[in-house]
């Protein structure tokens, strides 16, 4: 069985996000780059399917900082395939495009199963697993917490509020959206991972052609009022009571 | 005039027999010796053979004169007099067979006659009674007062570590025997023989005074039929020393000599080859297994170690004893990780170096610890929360997660500009560290530390946002290569600035900056902020305008005190402030760790934990009367006590300060 | 030829509808007064016509097939595939969860059209704002002239905005067929019973030393039951015993990212907010003006939690009752 472990590079919240001069976007002076967290998830999924059931793995991304780090780490874990995807590092990119131009290179690799996170946090558009999916006519099915290969197809485990969890069966080839593997990522040492660098190839490809339609047009950015010190309701215990139930009825509590 | 006939009443056949059986105890002695170091020598590779003349000075010292077992008093006593009575009964022993069957026989002289004689039997006669004082008091601890580090522990998850217990008796009946046998053998000589000078030999004359009632062929056959029992003991006492716990004989001051000479605070590098860490038993250096095989359970690792007071599953002594066992067992199949020592307790120790610091023998149990310890994370074996900070130290560089460029935050508030090392050159480069550079609760201090070093007109500078933590914990949490990345980043920046003396804030932070980046091409000197201090004081550099008058005790942090031997400074600096120093009953080289130590400020809290160190240590501190504060000198035992205090519901009782808060308030 | 409709494609679970389906349905007001057209709620389902009755919406368009009876990601995409492309409204929009975003990207491929997700609101001329990194930034979006996905999350608009006691009318549609379907549900796995993952519940309210003692937890457990949630506390709660370790927050306990995290007395210590940190909103109750909870939290109020907790809880059963 073949599978295949999508990853992308979101901004590092760890850091001050700045909006840049056009305030459409970020600034990417200050830019650090982390793999989105799901992915990560999604990246240890295969790794313990490949475990379960000695599939090859395959882990694909586009070029950008850390992304070999990410690469190299996953072969550390097992992976046995690394695939960057290069392409023109200032290119207006979104998951629409990005979609688009993995679901080509995907094509050649003909994956049984393809992993991906569910969502990313900088996601505007829809996320990459179910546009993948759909480019590549392959059922999708997110919000996923565990996976079995099961005579020739997957039952995936999807998550709903509260802890619900419905057993779903999938047919193969298909494209899951990883909320959680069945554990956490597991931890590889440093020199692990140095010594994947000496030994592991990484496989670069050419991004194909990037198609952004589908996606969103920003008009402006900005950063939600200060997030750093709490809105402080004053009043009598009456009034404050009401607040939060105002409150609770906004976020959707109620 | 006064002299012995070494064999009196032993018939001829019975010394020569004597002799085939002494050969006979010396090969399977021999055997028993090769089999051991045979074992041993499965090991990995380590050199332990430089700087003899250190070494045998420490044998001399810490073997012959038991500098560390004398330290507990009552275990000193019964133990010294056991080794030097035995040592004086056999050196008694070995020259009336020189006297009688060496000189004597073929050059046809005695040394052993008049006064020589008469001390002779004097000496041995006394220092058979201090072997048996000595043994009495053995067997009243061991099985009367019963102390807990004594005690099996519940769990032994060997069938062969059961052994111990039996092993350990067997010490004390065939010392017992040898010496009372002796007694009686001299006792019917003298009832006997008659001889006048027999009030020299007070224990044997009293003795003897027994046995006037059974009369003369009765006594001969009595004495011949101890005599061979006093005989055969000595001799299977002798030949299984390799055998038993009497080999402690051997192996402890092999130990001694062998023990690592380097700096406390210098870990053994992580071995580089295919195994990463200890996995199975031979992945152990063949001193860690001498290690193993030299410890006589006497327990006092376990009576000082935090995690085992804590209720956590490590005691150091089990640690040792399991390994020990497993060494030996080839048939239960057992696996050394998971059957024989767990990953629990492993990651329970704190790396503070208590049991190393009592162990009699020098065992070095935190290097074993640490070596396994580098095989469960090359497994990737460790709780989310190691993982997290590991990844986030690896990532940022620091074990909060949070970003380079925060690193120097604590700044922001204070007027005047700090010199960035990086850019110019100055005398002290400020090794801050994470703890306090970072948490919240001691960013007020870092700032009041500043404020004390600008205040003595100090030239310093640090090293802003590239500075990295210097990845001492992440060593001893054993993940080798991270903390190289570490070495190697702060490395880089170090080498490029200008500056004279390394200072730091963090004990951890100096210890490696000391101990181990020397290695990596540190060579400036290191000191702790409370030695820079003291110096300023001793200088009269830094001016102390008012008395302070509190009442405080003093905590040594693991890696200032033991790991460095820093121990005057911070007291000197308490008293120049004013300040009434009580000393805490564990202080010094005996203080308690506060618990954070070795990474296990950034694990997961095990669950059998039932008082955390730090609540043990800040009950003691409050403990004393009259005395309101708690001083420490290093930041993670500061936030660990601060939260101890409210645990333990000390709010009001004891207040916890960073010294420097006191430096800062006195000038 | 496009119309000037929202749809608001309603989420249901096991015959109860979602929260933040009524939620869209104020959302989706909002943007057709915007653009001039209704709000239309699209209900698919088998003999579930019943959850359109509260529904603020002008029409309610409603799919009937035993495969539509619990979500399966093929069987939804088909049926709205069809139904979109027939309809040409001026924006579809569906709930940012397990089952919206299953739909909504899969659809965005196979009609071509855009896609705009996490959308918190819409501006007076129909803007979307999307809230993305976290809750950082905030992205505002033109509407593009064609049909629009949209993905909502909460924040923006109240679920009861979107109720409404007059049952709208109900336009039965035919459903596509759906045989063969790729995606079945197997079956539903009830969450384990015995102690709660705090981990995974969206509501938590969280007690720390402010609550003085074991029997007060009561009030807070009370508080929790009226808002739907469970209750969580920090580590000096838990170390004398007064809940079980399973409900400790923070870097020795669990780590929580509820949708809602009521600090009930609790300072703010690092060690805590490691834990918690990351929730969606924190409500921070505390006497001390500063107390470094209110650094974290979203809102706050330094109100005795002693008259605060019983006053909510009542109020907050007087609401549920209504
Ligand atoms: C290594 C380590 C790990 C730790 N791990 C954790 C962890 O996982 N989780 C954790 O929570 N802590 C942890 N701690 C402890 C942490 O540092 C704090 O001590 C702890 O979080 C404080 O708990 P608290 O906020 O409940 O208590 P406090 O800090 O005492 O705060 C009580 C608060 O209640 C307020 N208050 C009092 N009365 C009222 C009232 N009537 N109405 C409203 N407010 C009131 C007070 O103003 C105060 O702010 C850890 C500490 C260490 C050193
Ligand atoms: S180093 Fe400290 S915690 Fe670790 S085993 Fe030794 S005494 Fe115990
Ligand atoms: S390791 Fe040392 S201190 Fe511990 S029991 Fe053995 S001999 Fe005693």
């Amino acid at each position: 069985m073949n599978v295949v472990a999508l990853f992308k590079l979101v901004p590092d919240l760890v850091e001050e996000l700045e909006i840049d001069q056009s305030g459409t976007a970020l600034n990417t002076d200050f830019l650090r780059l982390i793999i989105n967290e799901l992915d990560d998830h999604a990246i240890e999924q295969a790794i313990l399917l490949k475990e379960r059931s000695g599939a090859r793995m395959t882990v694909i991304g586009s070029d950008a900082e850390g992304a070999d780090d990410v690469l190299y780490t996953a072969v550390a874990k097992g992976a046995d395939q690394l695939i960057k995807l290069m392409g023109d590092p200032n290119a207006v990119i979104n998951n629409h495009a990005m979609a688009r131009a993995t679901a080509i290179v995907l094509k050649e690799l003909q994956p049984d199963l393809i992993l991906t996170g569910v969502q990313a946090h900088n996601d505007l558009d829809g996320s990459i697993g179910p546009l993948v999916a759909e480019y590549l006519g392959m059922p999708y099915v997110g919000y996923v917490s565990g996976v079995n290969v099961q005579n020739g197809r997957i039952v995936v485990r999807k998550e709903y509020p509260g802890g619900l969890i419905a057993e779903m069966e999938v047919d193969l080839p298909a494209v899951v959206g990883i909320q959680s593997a069945e554990q956490p990522p597991r931890y590889v040492t440093v020199n692990k991972v140095r010594q994947a660098m000496k030994t592991a190839a990484i496989e670069e490809r050419p991004l194909p052609a990037l198609d952004v339609s589908g996606g969103a047009a920003i008009r402006r950015m900005f950063k939600p009022e200060s997030a750093t010190r709490a809105k402080m309701i004053e009043g009598s215990t009456e009034e404050v009571t009401a607040r939060l139930l105002d409150i609770f009825k906004e976020i959707g509590a109620l | 005039m006064p002299f012995r006939e070494t064999f009196w009443n032993i018939p001829h056949w019975a010394e020569i027999g004597q002799y085939i059986l002494g050969l006979l105890t010396i090969l399977v002695f021999a055997y028993g010796v090769f089999r051991r170091v045979k074992r041993w020598r499965m090991g990995q590779p380590e050199k332990r053979f430089d700087q003899i003349g250190k070494r045998l000075w420490s044998v001399l010292v810490d073997a012959f004169g038991q500098a560390r077992t004398a330290q507990d008093a009552y275990a000193g006593i019964m133990h010294l007099t056991i080794f030097w009575g035995m040592v004086a009964l056999f050196i008694g022993t070995a020259l009336a067979t020189v006297d009688w069957d060496v000189t004597h026989l073929f050059f046809g002289f005695q040394f052993l006659i008049n006064g020589a004689y008469i001390l002779y039997e004097l000496i041995l006669d006394i220092f058979g009674v201090l072997l048996l004082v000595g043994l009495g008091m053995a067997v009243y601890r061991r099985y009367f007062i019963r102390p807990p580090r004594l005690q099996p522990a519940t769990a032994w998850q060997n069938a062969l570590a059961q052994n111990v217990d039996r092993d350990d008796a067997y010490a004390l009946v065939m010392l017992t025997l040898i010496t009372l046998s002796g007694y009686f053998v001299e006792g019917l000589r003298i009832a006997v023989s008659k001889p006048e000078w027999s009030p020299w030999s007070p224990v044997g004359n009293a003795l003897a005074s027994w046995f006037i009632v059974t009369g003369d062929p009765t006594n001969r056959t009595l004495h011949l039929t101890l005599w061979t029992i006093h005989i055969l003991v000595a001799f299977i006492l002798i030949a299984s020393i390799p055998f038993t716990k009497l080999f402690h004989i051997l192996a402890a001051p092999l130990n001694i000599f062998f023990r690592s000479m380097q700096p406390a605070g210098t870990l053994i590098p992580a071995r580089n080859d295919d195994q990463v860490g200890v996995k199975e038993w031979r992945d152990f250096t063949w001193k860690q297994l001498l290690d193993f095989e030299a410890c006589v359970r006497c327990g006092r690792c376990q009576d000082a170690c935090p995690a085992f007071a804590s209720g956590a599953s490590l005691s150091p002594r089990n640690f040792i004893i399991s390994l020990k066992t497993h060494l030996w067992d080839t048939s239960s199949g057992h696996r050394l990780h998971g059957d024989v020592i767990s990953s629990k307790e492993l990651w329970a120790c704190t790396s503070c170096r208590a049991c190393v610091q009592v162990c009699p023998i020098f065992v070095d149990h935190l290097a074993s610890i640490v070596d396994m310890r580098r095989y469960l994370v090359n497994e990737g074996e460790i709780d989310a929360l190691l993982q997290k900070t590991l990844a986030n130290l690896g990532r940022y560089g620091n074990s909060f997660g949070q970003s380079e460029r925060l690193r120097v935050k604590w700044t922001q508030p204070i007027q005047a500009v700090i010199k960035d090392a990086r850019k110019e050159a100055v005398e002290y480069l400020w090794f801050v560290g994470d703890y306090a550079s970072y948490h919240v609760m001691f960013s007020d201090i870092t700032r009041k530390t500043a404020q004390v070093f600008q205040k003595a007109d100090l030239d310093f500078g640090i090293l802003y946002d590239a500075e990295r933590n210097t990845g001492n914990d992440v060593r001893r949490v054993g993940e080798e290569g991270l903390y190289e990345s570490l070495v190697e980043k702060n490395a880089a920046v170090m080498s490029k600035c200008k500056y004279n003396t390394i200072v730091t804030t963090d004990p951890h932070t100096y210890n490696t900056l000391k101990n181990e980046y020397p290695a990596n091409g540190n060579n400036h000197p290191v000191l702790h902020y409370t030695e820079l201090l003291d110096q300023l004081i001793a200088a009269g550099k830094l001016q102390i305008n008012k008395k302070l008058n509190y009442k405080v005790t003093y905590h040594d942090p693991c890696y200032l005190g033991r790991y460095n031997g820093i121990y005057d400074a911070p007291r000197r600096i308490i008293r120049a402030l004013g300040c009434e120093l009580t000393e805490m009953p564990r202080h010094g080289d005996r203080a308690f760790c506060c618990g954070a130590g070795g990474g296990k400020i950034w694990m997961e809290e095990q669950p059998e934990v039932k008082e955390r160190p730090a609540e043990s240590r800040v009950r003691e501190a409050a403990g004393i009367p009259g005395v309101s504060t708690l001083v420490t000198t290093c930041p993670k035992d500061l936030v660990m006590f601060c939260d101890a205090v409210k645990t333990a519901g000390l709010e009001g009782k004891i207040l916890v300060k960073d010294l420097i808060e006191l430096v800062d308030e006195a000038m | 030829m496009m119309n000037q409709d929202i749809y608001v494609v309603i989420e249901h679970l096991r015959g109860k509808t979602a929260d933040i389906s009524y939620l869209m349905l104020a959302g989706a007001r909002a943007l057709a007064q915007a653009t001039g057209g209704e709000v239309i709620a699209v209900l698919l389902g088998h003999n579930a016509q019943s959850l359109a009755n509260n529904m603020a919406a002008d029409k309610v368009l409603y799919v009937e097939h035993p495969a539509l009876a619990e979500f399966t990601s093929d069987a939804y995409q088909r049926t709205l595939a069809g139904l979109i492309a027939g309809k040409e409204p001026r924006a579809v929009l569906f709930a940012s969860s397990s089952i919206g975003t299953d739909a909504a990207s899969v659809l965005s491929a196979r009609l071509k059209l855009p896609l705009i997700s996490s959308c918190q609101s819409f501006s007076a001329d129909g803007r979307p704002i999307c809230q993305i990194c976290g809750g950082k930034i905030m992205a505002e979006s033109d509407l593009p002239d064609t049909t629009t996905l949209l993905t909502m999350t909460p924040g923006g608009y109240k679920p009861e905005e979107g109720q409404s006691g007059k049952a709208p009318d109900v336009i039965k549609v035919e459903a596509p067929s759906l045989d063969n379907l790729r995606v079945t549900l197997k079956q539903y796995i009830e969450p384990e019973a015995g102690d709660v993952d705090i981990s995974k519940e969206p509501i938590i309210v969280s007690v720390g030393r402010g609550i003085q003692n074991q029997d007060n937890i009561e009030i807070a457990e009370e508080l929790a039951r009226a808002l739907g949630g469970v209750v969580a506390a920090s580590r000096p709660v838990v170390d004398q015993g007064w809940m079980s370790t399973s409900r400790l927050v923070g870097k020795s306990g669990k780590k929580v990212k509820p949708k809602i995290y009521l600090a009930l007395g609790i300072s703010g210590a690092p060690e805590h907010v490691e834990g918690m940190g990351e929730s969606e909103v924190i409500i921070a109750i505390n006497t001390d003006t500063n107390a470094p909870i209110f650094n974290v939290a979203k809102y706050g109020t330094t109100v005795d939690l002693f008259d605060l907790v019983p006053a909510l809880t009542e109020k907050l059963r007087e609401v549920k009752k209504v």
